[in-house]
C-alpha cells in the first residue's frame, strides 16, 4: 500500500485545518494534504479514492484549487458501488461546472446511470445532470430524462422534471418534447411531483409560445381546481408550514396562473374567483402566508382584469407597507413599483409612507423606496417631495448620499421648467452633497445659469453665500468660482436684485478672497484650481483695482508642481503684465452656451475646438479682440473636461485655450492636421486679411513675424509652446522669457530652420542652429551653442559627435574649452553634416559631452533624433 | 431560480457553497468575499434582503451561521426565506438539533440533503419527511455496501487461512 494514502481520515484532516491559528498554517496543512491526495491519484490507487475526494471537496469549499481531482470524480462515478457513485457525483457537482471540457467525459456514465436498475443511482445522475449539465449533454441525454418523467417512483419523476427545466433552459429547441409529459405531471397527487411539474410548465411557457398556448387552453381549468383544493385542504402535517398547507405549491400555482393569465382575458377570467379567495382568506400573520399573498398580488397585477381585484391587491400592499416587519415592507415597495404602471393614483396614496421608507435605517428598504418615490414624482408633487428629500440629504448616511443625490438631481433637472427653482434646489444639493454630484450634473447647472441671464446676479450672490458657509463641497466650489469669475461685477454691485433676496454687501476684495480660498484649499483638486485660476484672470479685468492683488495670487502658482497650473499661471501672468490691450476682450463674459452644442456634448460627440473658432472670427473685419472671445468656451472645457495629461503631444494646450490647433506647426512630426489648415486657422484668429502660402513645416515664426502685432503674437505663439517636451518647447520658452536667440527671425535668403535644443539637463544646455549653403541642400551647417546652467565652471569641455554611415560629419574646433557658470557665456562649435540620402533619411546624431567640474569628471551622452524634418 | 446557496459563518468562513449558475473559481471567491462583506455587517433588525449585481440575496441567520440564497429580481423573496427555513429544519431533523460543527464535519451530508431539496436551483420536495426518508435510505445503502465489503474481506481473509 502507498505510504501516503494511509494518511489522515477526513475527520482528522478537518480537525487539523480547524486547529490552524493563521492562514499560513492552514495553507501549509492544505498543501500537505493535497500532496498526499495527489500521490494515490497518480498511482491510480482505488482504496482511498472516495475518502480523498471527500477531503478535496472540503479543501475546495475553503477556496483552494482542486482541479487535479476532477478525473477522480469521473472514476468514482464509473465504479459500480452506490457509495462511490454518491461521493463521485457530489464531487462532480462541486469541483466542476458546465464550462469544463472534462464534463463531456461523464456523459456516458450518466447515460448508464439514468438507465440503472437502482432508483437511487438514477436519482444521483438526475441530480448531477440537473445541476451542472451543459448544452451538449442536455441534447444527448434529453431522451432519457423524458422517459424518466414517467418513471414509477414519484421521487424520480420530480427529479426528472427539474432536470428538464435545466435542459430546456440550455436548449430551448427541446421544449416541445416536454410539453405533453409536463401537462400530465399537473394531474399528479404527490406534492413533490406537482410542484416540480408546475415549475416545469412555467419554464416551458417562458421558452416556447407553443407551450404557453397549450397549457393556457388545456390546463388553466385544472390548475385553478388544484389551487382551490390546496387552499381548502384540511390540515396535513406532512406539508404544513405555520398553518398553511404547502405554501410552495400555492406560490408555484399562482406563478403559473400569472403566466397563463397575462395577455389573455379568457384565462384571466377563469382564475379571478380563486385569486380573490386566496387574497382574502390567506392568513397574513406568518411569513408563509405573506409569501402567498405577495405572489397572489403579483398575479392579480399581471393578469387582465377589471379593477375589482386590483383594489384588493393594492389594499394588501398598503397593509404590507404599514407592517412592522422590514421584510414585508421591502416586498411591498418592490411590488408597488410594479403597480405604478397600472394604477399610479393608488400608489400615490401611499406617498407619505414611502417617503418615510426613504428615511429608513435599512439600506435595502431605503434604496427600494427611493426608486419607487422617483417614479411617483410628477409636476404636482415635485416641489414638496424635493424639499423633503433635500432636507433628508442633510442627515442621511454617507453611503446613501450618492444614490440620493443622483435621484434628486435627475428629478430637479426633469422638472426644471422654473429656472429659479432649479437653481435654488441645485444650490442646496451642491451645498449639502456637492461631493456626490456627478460632473455632467454641475456642467448642466452652469449651462442653465449661463442661459438664465436675468438670474445671473441672483445666482452669483446665492452661490457666494453658500460658498461662505460650506467650502468642503467640491462641486459647489467649482460652480461658485465659475460664477464669480463670470459675474463677479454683478456680485459686487448687486445687479439684477430680485425681490426675494436680502441685499448683500460684497466688495471686490471679498470676491477675490473667495476665489483665493478656492485656489488655496488643500482639498481642491486640479479642476477646481484651474477654474479658480481662470476666474482670477476674469476678475482681474472685472475689478481693475484688484488687478495687482490678483496678479500676486496668480504668480504664487508659477512654481506649482502641477504642470497645468504652473503653465497656466505663467501665461495668465503674461497676459496681465504685457497684454492689457487684449485682456478685457480675452476674458469677456462667456457667451450664452448654445443648447445644441451643449446637448451634443452631453451626448458624447464633442465638437472640436476648431469648429467654434474658425467660423466666427473670419467674418469679423478686425480684431484680435473679437475673435478671441469665440474660443473662450474652450476655457470652460479646459477646466471642466479632464485636463490633458502632461505627456500628450504638442498642441493640447493651445487647442484648449484659443481653440486653435497649432500643433502641426510646432511639432512637425506629430500626426496632426495638415499644416495648411492650421495656418488658415491661425490667420483667421489673427484676422489678417491676406493668405500666406506657407510650406509644410515652415515655422510659426514665418507667419507671426509678418503680422502687425509682433509682441502679442509672439506671446500667443509662446502660449502654445508645450513645456512637456523641453526639447521642442525650449525656444518658445525662451521667447516667453524674453531672452534667447530669436531663431524665429526668418533669414533673408533661403529657408529658415527652427533651432533645436539638442540636449538639456539640469546642468547643461546644447542648442543647435541650422543653416544651409545655397546650392548644396544635402549639407547642413550646425552651430552648436553650449550653455552652463549650473553654478560651477566647467573645465576641459569636450564635445564629440557620431553619425551613421549615410552621414558625413565634420567638426570644427570649439571656441573655448572652459564654460563659465550660470549661463554667463557660452561655447560655440560648428559642425558640418552632409546627408548622402538627403530627402530620404533624416539627420540623426549621437553626442557625448565630457567636462570637469569641481575636479570631477562628468560624461553626458544623448542621441538626437528630433532634427527638423526639412533639413 | 436560485443561482447559488452559501453558508457563511459569522466570522466569514465558508461552510457550504452550491452553485446552480456557472461561476468560475475566481468569480466564486469574489462573490463570497463581496457578499460576506455586505451581509455580515447588517444589523439584526434589518430586512433579510440585499440587492447585489442586479440580483437579490436572501439571507437568514441561524445561530452563528448565515444561510444565503441568491435569486432573480422577480422571484419571491419571502418564499426563499421559507425554503431556507425548510432546509434548516431538515438538517435539524437529520442531525438532531444541528449545530455548525455538524455541518463542518459532515459537510457531505449537508450537501446530500440539499440535493434532495433543490435541483437546478428549484425546489424539489416540500415534505421534510420525504427528504429525510430519502437521505436515510441512501445512507443505509452505503452502510450495507460497506458491510458487504467488510464481510467479503473477512471471507477472503478466512479463505486465505
Amino acid at each position: 500500500m502507498n505510504p501516503f494514502s494511509s494518511g489522515t481520515r477526513l475527520r482528522d484532516m478537518i480537525r487539523a485545518i480547524r486547529a490552524c491559528k493563521t492562514a499560513a498554517e492552514e495553507r501549509a496543512v492544505v498543501r500537505k494534504e493535497c500532496a498526499a491526495i495527489r500521490a494515490p491519484i497518480n498511482e491510480d490507487d482505488q482504496d482511498y479514492r472516495h475518502r480523498n475526494l471527500a477531503k478535496l471537496m472540503f479543501i475546495q469549499i475553503l477556496g483552494y484549487p482542486t482541479h487535479f481531482g476532477q478525473m477522480e470524480c469521473l472514476k468514482l462515478i464509473a465504479s459500480a458501488g452506490f457509495p462511490e457513485k454518491r461521493i463521485g457525483y457530489l464531487g462532480l457537482m462541486l469541483l466542476l461546472d458546465e464550462r469544463q471540457e472534462v464534463l463531456m467525459l461523464v456523459t456516458n456514465s450518466l447515460k448508464q446511470d439514468l438507465n440503472h436498475s437502482n432508483q437511487y443511482i438514477v436519482g444521483l445522475a438526475l441530480c448531477a445532470l440537473g445541476n451542472i449539465c451543459s448544452a451538449e449533454m442536455a441534447r444527448d441525454l434529453s431522451p432519457e430524462v423524458e422517459r424518466l418523467l414517467q418513471f414509477r417512483d414519484p421521487n424520480i419523476r420530480k427529479k426528472a422534471a427539474l432536470c428538464s427545466i435545466r435542459i430546456i433552459k440550455k436548449v430551448p429547441d427541446l421544449a416541445e418534447n416536454f410539453i405533453n409529459c409536463a401537462a400530465s405531471l399537473l394531474k399528479e397527487k404527490h406534492h413533490g411531483v406537482l410542484i416540480t411539474g408546475v415549475q416545469l410548465c412555467a419554464d416551458l411557457c417562458k421558452v416556447s409560445s407553443e407551450a404557453l398556448e397549450y397549457f393556457r387552453k388545456k390546463c388553466t381549468e385544472g390548475l385553478v381546481r388544484t389551487l382551490r383544493d390546496i387552499v381548502n385542504s384540511p390540515y396535513s402535517p406532512e406539508y404544513d408550514t405555520s398553518g398553511i398547507t404547502d405554501p410552495y405549491l400555492h406560490i408555484r400555482l399562482l406563478k403559473l396562473l400569472r403566466i397563463l393569465g397575462q395577455g389573455d382575458a379568457d384565462a384571466s377570467d377563469r382564475m379571478t374567483d380563486i385569486l380573490a379567495q386566496v387574497a382574502t382568506k390567506t392568513e397574513s400573520n406568518k411569513n408563509a402566508g405573506n409569501a402567498i399573498l405577495y405572489e397572489c398580488v403579483e398575479t392579480i397585477m399581471s393578469i387582465e382584469d377589471d379593477g375589482g381585484l386590483r383594489v384588493l391587491a393594492i389594499n394588501i400592499l398598503g397593509k404590507f407597507l404599514s407592517n412592522r416587519d422590514n421584510n414585508i415592507r421591502y416586498v411591498a415597495l418592490n411590488m408597488l413599483m410594479r403597480a405604478t404602471t397600472l394604477d399610479a393614483q393608488a400608489v400615490q396614496r401611499h406617498r407619505a409612507t414611502i417617503l418615510d421608507c426613504v428615511k429608513d435605517s435599512d439600506a435595502s428598504i431605503r434604496k427600494r423606496a427611493l426608486e419607487l418615490l422617483y417614479l411617483l414624482v410628477n409636476e404636482n408633487n415635485v416641489k414638496p417631495l424635493i424639499k423633503e428629500l433635500i432636507e433628508y440629504l442633510e442627515v442621511s448616511d454617507q453611503e446613501f448620499k450618492g444614490d440620493l443625490t443622483a435621484k434628486i438631481c435627475s428629478l430637479v433637472e426633469k422638472f426644471s421648467s422654473e429656472k429659479i427653482w432649479y437653481i435654488d434646489q441645485m444650490l442646496k444639493v451642491l451645498s449639502e452633497a456637492g461631493n456626490f454630484v456627478k460632473d455632467e450634473v454641475w456642467h448642466a447647472l452652469i449651462f442653465v445659469i449661463s442661459n438664465a441671464s436675468d438670474l445671473h446676479g441672483y445666482t452669483v450672490r446665492a452661490l457666494y453665500r453658500a460658498f461662505l458657509t460650506s467650502t468642503e463641497q467640491e462641486t459647489l466650489v467649482r460652480v461658485a468660482v465659475w460664477c464669480i469669475g463670470e459675474y463677479g461685477d454683478m456680485l459686487v454691485n448687486n445687479v439684477g436684485m430680485l425681490d426675494i433676496e436680502d441685499p448683500i454687501t460684497v466688495t471686490e476684495c471679498d470676491a477675490v478672497d473667495a476665489v483665493e480660498v478656492a485656489i488655496k484649499r488643500h482639498t481642491s483638486d486640479l479642476t477646481t484650481k484651474a477654474m479658480a485660476l481662470i476666474a482670477l484672470l476674469k476678475l482681474s479685468s472685472r475689478f481693475p483695482s484688484s488687478s495687482e492683488r490678483i496678479k500676486g495670487i496668480i504668480v504664487q502658482n508659477k512654481g506649482n508642481l502641477v504642470l497645468e497650473l504652473q503653465q497656466r499661471s505663467i501665461e495668465f501672468n503674461r497676459i496681465l503684465q504685457k497684454h492689457q490691450k487684449i485682456r478685457s476682450a480675452l476674458v469677456e463674459r462667456m457667451p450664452v452656451l448654445d443648447e445644441a452644442t451643449f446637448s451634443g456634448r452631453r451626448a458624447g460627440s464633442l465638437p472640436t475646438a476648431i469648429s467654434t473658432s474658425s467660423g466666427a472670427p473670419s467674418n469679423l473685419p478686425n480684431g484680435i479682440a473679437k475673435p478671441a472671445t469665440a474660443p473662450i468656451p474652450d476655457l470652460l472645457d479646459l477646466s471642466s473636461d479632464d485636463v490633458p495629461a502632461p505627456s500628450s503631444s504638442g498642441g493640447d494646450f493651445p487647442q484648449d485655450l484659443l481653440g486653435v490647433d497649432l500643433s502641426p506647426t510646432l511639432a512637425p512630426s506629430g500626426a496632426g492636421k495638415p499644416p495648411k489648415a492650421s495656418t488658415d486657422v491661425l490667420l483667421d484668429l489673427l484676422s489678417i486679411g491676406t493668405y500666406l502660402p506657407v510650406q509644410t513645416g515652415s515655422s510659426a515664426a514665418d507667419i507671426l513675424s509678418s503680422s502687425q502685432d509682433d509682441k502679442a503674437l509672439a506671446s500667443l505663439s509662446s502660449l502654445s509652446a508645450n513645456a512637456t517636451s523641453p526639447v521642442n518647447a525650449a525656444p518658445m520658452m525662451d521667447l516667453l522669457d524674453g531672452h534667447g536667440p530669436g531663431p524665429q527671425k526668418p533669414k533673408e535668403n533661403g529657408q529658415a530652420y527652427q533651432s533645436l535644443v539638442a540636449y538639456e539637463s539640469s546642468s547643461l544646455r546644447v542648442m543647435f542652429n541650422f543653416s544651409k549653403q545655397p546650392g548644396s541642400p544635402q549639407t547642413t551647417l550646425i552651430q552648436a551653442t553650449f550653455t552652463n546652467l549650473s553654478s560651477n565652471v566647467y573645465n576641459d569641455f569636450l564635445f564629440q559627435a557620431a553619425v551613421p554611415k549615410f552621414l558625413q560629419l565634420h567638426l570644427d574646433p570649439a571656441s573655448s574649452n572652459t564654460l563659465p557658470a550660470s549661463g554667463d557665456g557660452s561655447i560655440t562649435q560648428n559642425l558640418k553634416v552632409t546627408n548622402s540620402q538627403h530627402g530620404k533619411k533624416l539627420l540623426v546624431m549621437r553626442v557625448r559631452i565630457a567636462y570637469k567640474t569641481n575636479n570631477k569628471d562628468v560624461l553626458e551622452e544623448r542621441q538626437i533624433n528630433n532634427f527638423p524634418q526639412n533639413l | 431560480m436560485i443561482h447559488f446557496v452559501l453558508l457563511i459563518s459569522r466570522q466569514g468562513k465558508v461552510r457550504l457553497t452550491k452553485w446552480y449558475s456557472p461561476y468560475s473559481q475566481k468569480e466564486r471567491t469574489k462573490v463570497i468575499r463581496e457578499l460576506s462583506g455586505l451581509i455580515l455587517t447588517r444589523g439584526p433588525k434589518l430586512c433579510n434582503f440585499v440587492e447585489w449585481r442586479g440580483l437579490r440575496v436572501v439571507y437568514k441567520r441561524y445561530a452563528s451561521l448565515y444561510f444565503c440564497m441568491c435569486i432573480d429580481e422577480d422571484d419571491n423573496e419571502l418564499e426563499i426565506l421559507e425554503i431556507i427555513h425548510h432546509y434548516v429544519e431538515v438538517l435539524d431533523r437529520y442531525f438532531g438539533s444541528v449545530c455548525e460543527l455538524d455541518l463542518i464535519y459532515n459537510f457531505h451530508k449537508a450537501y446530500f440533503i440539499l440535493d434532495e431539496l433543490l435541483i437546478a436551483g428549484e425546489l424539489q420536495e416540500p415534505s421534510k419527511r420525504t427528504v429525510t426518508r430519502l437521505v436515510a435510505a441512501q445512507d443505509s445503502l452505503v452502510e450495507t455496501a460497506k458491510e458487504q465489503t467488510s464481510s467479503i474481506t473477512n471471507i477472503i481473509a478466512q479463505a486465505a487461512k
